[in-house]
């Protein structure tokens, strides 16, 4: 079984995001490992990107604190292969098509095979234009997520008829970031994706509070955190270590086994 | 492969939440483009209001002075509202309110295509806001004021290099906030599909225009056609029609800044790589990793990191050349248009007129030249003087 496979196997999934190299790769190593001891069942590495369009003002800054400490693909790759001596959780990539384009899509993908990512999350790469990546990566055995959107009606059972890895239900319109209210009817977006594929469903952006995970975790296989956390890293910087632990810790403890 | 592209260039990369919007986008365009009420009400707009046909104008000092090229000069600088901004944003914003919606969006860089989109949405009644860097309103104050006259509200965008391509993804984000209501209006023939194919359409009534005043006037084609290049909707515009006239030559001028060996550059073709960025694949300035560069030019209209994909097509199959143009080349070309021509020419287009100065003199007295002036100058005046050490603010 694929590690992602497994984080959904017999229970409730909280995913973790984090951006890499935020405030340093040390430490992003640490805080891979603290949401792991917390409960998190995957983890969702950002790579640094100067124009990441899709997201709100918190992961917008931690982009930018990650690439003026000098953050690069190359060093994320090491850092990678690092902790993967350490820990067996699923670990995917949240990044901007333009970062695999300009290494090239075979070799990001290899190496993702390499250090041992299990997929990749790119927001600016819809159905219509994941053909010249879906194969390659693929081929090196890497998960390529789709994401399904409030607007994406019609759309709903094409992409879920080809999607690998687990499904990212985006719950709000805009840009990543804390809301206190989501009124995307996620239910029944459940329900059409249920009605052509067995894969797992997670819902993100948004979300931060114990009760949105419970009642996430319950219409969907997972919850996805994101600027809530990484928000703790702003504040605490080198030492968000135990408070990531314990809000993750907080936000897994409300998780049922399926 | 998706729809929308120009060779390898263009495509939609995009998220998911604007999918929908672009294809019902891309179908409402495709309805109204052969609309003849649409056409009608669009046609009536552009003369009546826009005050288009605009000119071709032979500049024959110029020509005298060079000692080459018959040169003209496609006026675009006379439009309403001072550019050829207006041609696309009367397109759109007419476009918009057939689709229902009650909003429009746009970026801005030196503030005409801001301007231009407010003053669309004043008079067919659209809410608009437009996104500007922090630093491109500093640079170009009046224009801020100017929307806020037309009754748009500014938003002064403070992330990333608070320029330009910060105010493209400002207005992204802001879009993806908010599709029901709103269009985004761009401002050049780049972003997802059918952006380019729209705003290309839109504009290529310069060429339109322009080849049959030239037939007129000359009764043949001419041998060079040019235009400024920034995202490069005038360019496109004042290139598409003479695509097919294999004799005339194609010319971009694009922002060397500095120097296209300095990193204070836009220029996106001489520097750039292919990459995937604002809705494209196109060439884009950044580096090894997929960083998009922060990109410099005096002139905040050429200041982006990238260029339409169909001009990055048109660079690949060789059909049109593009050329850098510095600051410096760019500001005494400003200065020599005023003195020769009586014809204050936007910044931008300067650097089109700066290479005309270049290639017109070595050309046949027999040849002609059309030069696109995208735009009017007057918003430049205060920074041209603070290149010249020339202070203008009057004593209170």
């Amino acid at each position: 079984m694929s590690r992602i496979k497994n984080a959904f196997n017999g229970k409730k999934a909280f995913i973790g995001f984090i951006t890499a190299g935020d405030p340093d790769l040390e430490k992003t190593e640490e805080f891979v490992l603290e949401m792991e001891r917390a409960g998190a069942s995957l983890v969702e590495l950002g790579i640094p990107f100067s124009d990441p369009i899709a997201e709100g003002p918190v992961i917008q800054d931690a982009n930018i604190r990650a690439l003026m400490a000098g953050c690069t693909t190359d060093k994320i790759f090491a850092m990678v292969k690092n902790l993967r001596e350490k820990t067996q959780i699923p670990l995917v990539f949240l990044a901007y098509a333009n970062t695999l384009y300009k290494y090239g899509y075979e070799k990001f993908c290899a190496k993702c095979n390499e250090t041992g990512i299990d997929g990749l999350i790119i927001p600016d790469l819809p159905f219509e234009e994941k053909g010249e990546l879906s194969d390659i990566a693929k081929e090196q055995g890497i998960d390529l997520i789709s994401l399904i959107a409030p607007t994406s009606e019609q759309r709903i059972q094409m992409i879920s008829k080809e999607a690998t890895g687990f499904i990212y239900i985006v719950s709000s319109m805009g840009v990543t970031g804390v809301r206190s209210e989501i009124k995307t009817d996620i239910a029944s977006i459940v329900n059409v994706i249920r009605s052509v594929t067995d894969i797992p469903v997670a819902v993100g952006f948004g979300i931060n509070t114990k009760e949105q995970v419970k009642e996430y975790t319950t219409i969907a296989d997972g919850a996805i955190v994101g600027s809530a956390i990484v928000k703790i890293i702003s504040e605490h910087g080198k030492d968000a270590g135990k408070y990531i632990y314990d809000y993750v810790s907080g936000m897994t403890s409300v998780l049922e086994i399926k | 492969m998706a729809k929308g592209r120009y060779g390898i260039h263009g495509g939609q990369y995009v998220p998911e939440t604007l999918m929908n919007e672009i294809s019902r986008l891309e179908e409402e365009y495709e309805f109204y483009k052969n609309d003849a009420l649409f056409n009608e009400e669009l046609d009536t707009l552009l003369r009546e209001y826009a005050g288009r046909p605009s000119l071709l104008y032979f500049a024959e000092k110029m020509t005298k002075d060079l000692g080459g090229a018959k040169i003209y000069f496609k006026r675009e600088d006379l439009n309403h509202t001072g550019s050829h901004k207006i041609n696309n944003v009367l397109g759109q914003a007419l476009l918009a309110k057939k689709m229902g919606k009650k909003r429009i969006i746009a970026e801005t860089g030196a503030g005409q295509h801001g301007v231009a989109t407010a003053t669309a949405a004043a008079l067919l009644g659209l809410e608009c806001e437009i996104y500007m860097g922090r630093e491109d309103t500093i640079r170009q104050a009046l224009n801020v004021y100017r929307m806020e006259l037309l009754g748009a509200k500014v938003h002064p965008v403070d992330s990333g290099t608070k320029t330009l391509k910060d105010a493209v993804n400002e207005c992204m984000r802001e879009w993806v906030s908010r599709v029901d209501d709103t269009l985004y209006v761009l401002g050049s023939v780049m972003g997802p599909h059918p952006f380019p194919m729209i705003v290309r359409d839109f504009q290529s009534v310069i060429s339109r225009e322009a080849r049959a005043q030239i037939l007129k006037k000359e009764g043949r084609l001419p041998d060079v056609v040019m235009a400024c290049v920034g995202g490069g909707s005038n360019a496109m515009g004042m290139f598409y029609e003479f695509i097919k006239d294999e004799s005339v030559r194609l010319i971009g001028c694009e922002a060397a800044g500095h120097g296209v060996d300095t990193d204070r550059t836009a220029a996106t073709m001489a520097t750039g790589t292919e990459g995937i960025f604002h809705g494209m694949k196109s060439y884009f300035c950044q580096d090894g990793y997929g960083q998009i560069a922060p990109v410099y030019s005096i002139s905040a209209g050429l200041d982006y990191p990238g260029v339409g994909p169909e001009h990055a097509n048109l660079k690949d199959t060789g059909r049109a050349e593009y050329v850098p143009v510095t600051d410096d080349e760019a500001v005494n070309a400003f200065e020599y248009i005023a003195k020769q021509e009586g014809i204050i020419a936007a910044i931008e287009s300067s650097h089109a007129v700066a290479h005309l100065m270049k290639i017109a003199p070595d050309m046949g007295k027999d040849q002609i030249i059309i030069c696109c002036l995208s735009g009017r100058g007057d918003k430049d005046v205060a920074a041209i003087a603070r290149y010249r050490g020339v202070d203008l603010h009057e004593q209170d």
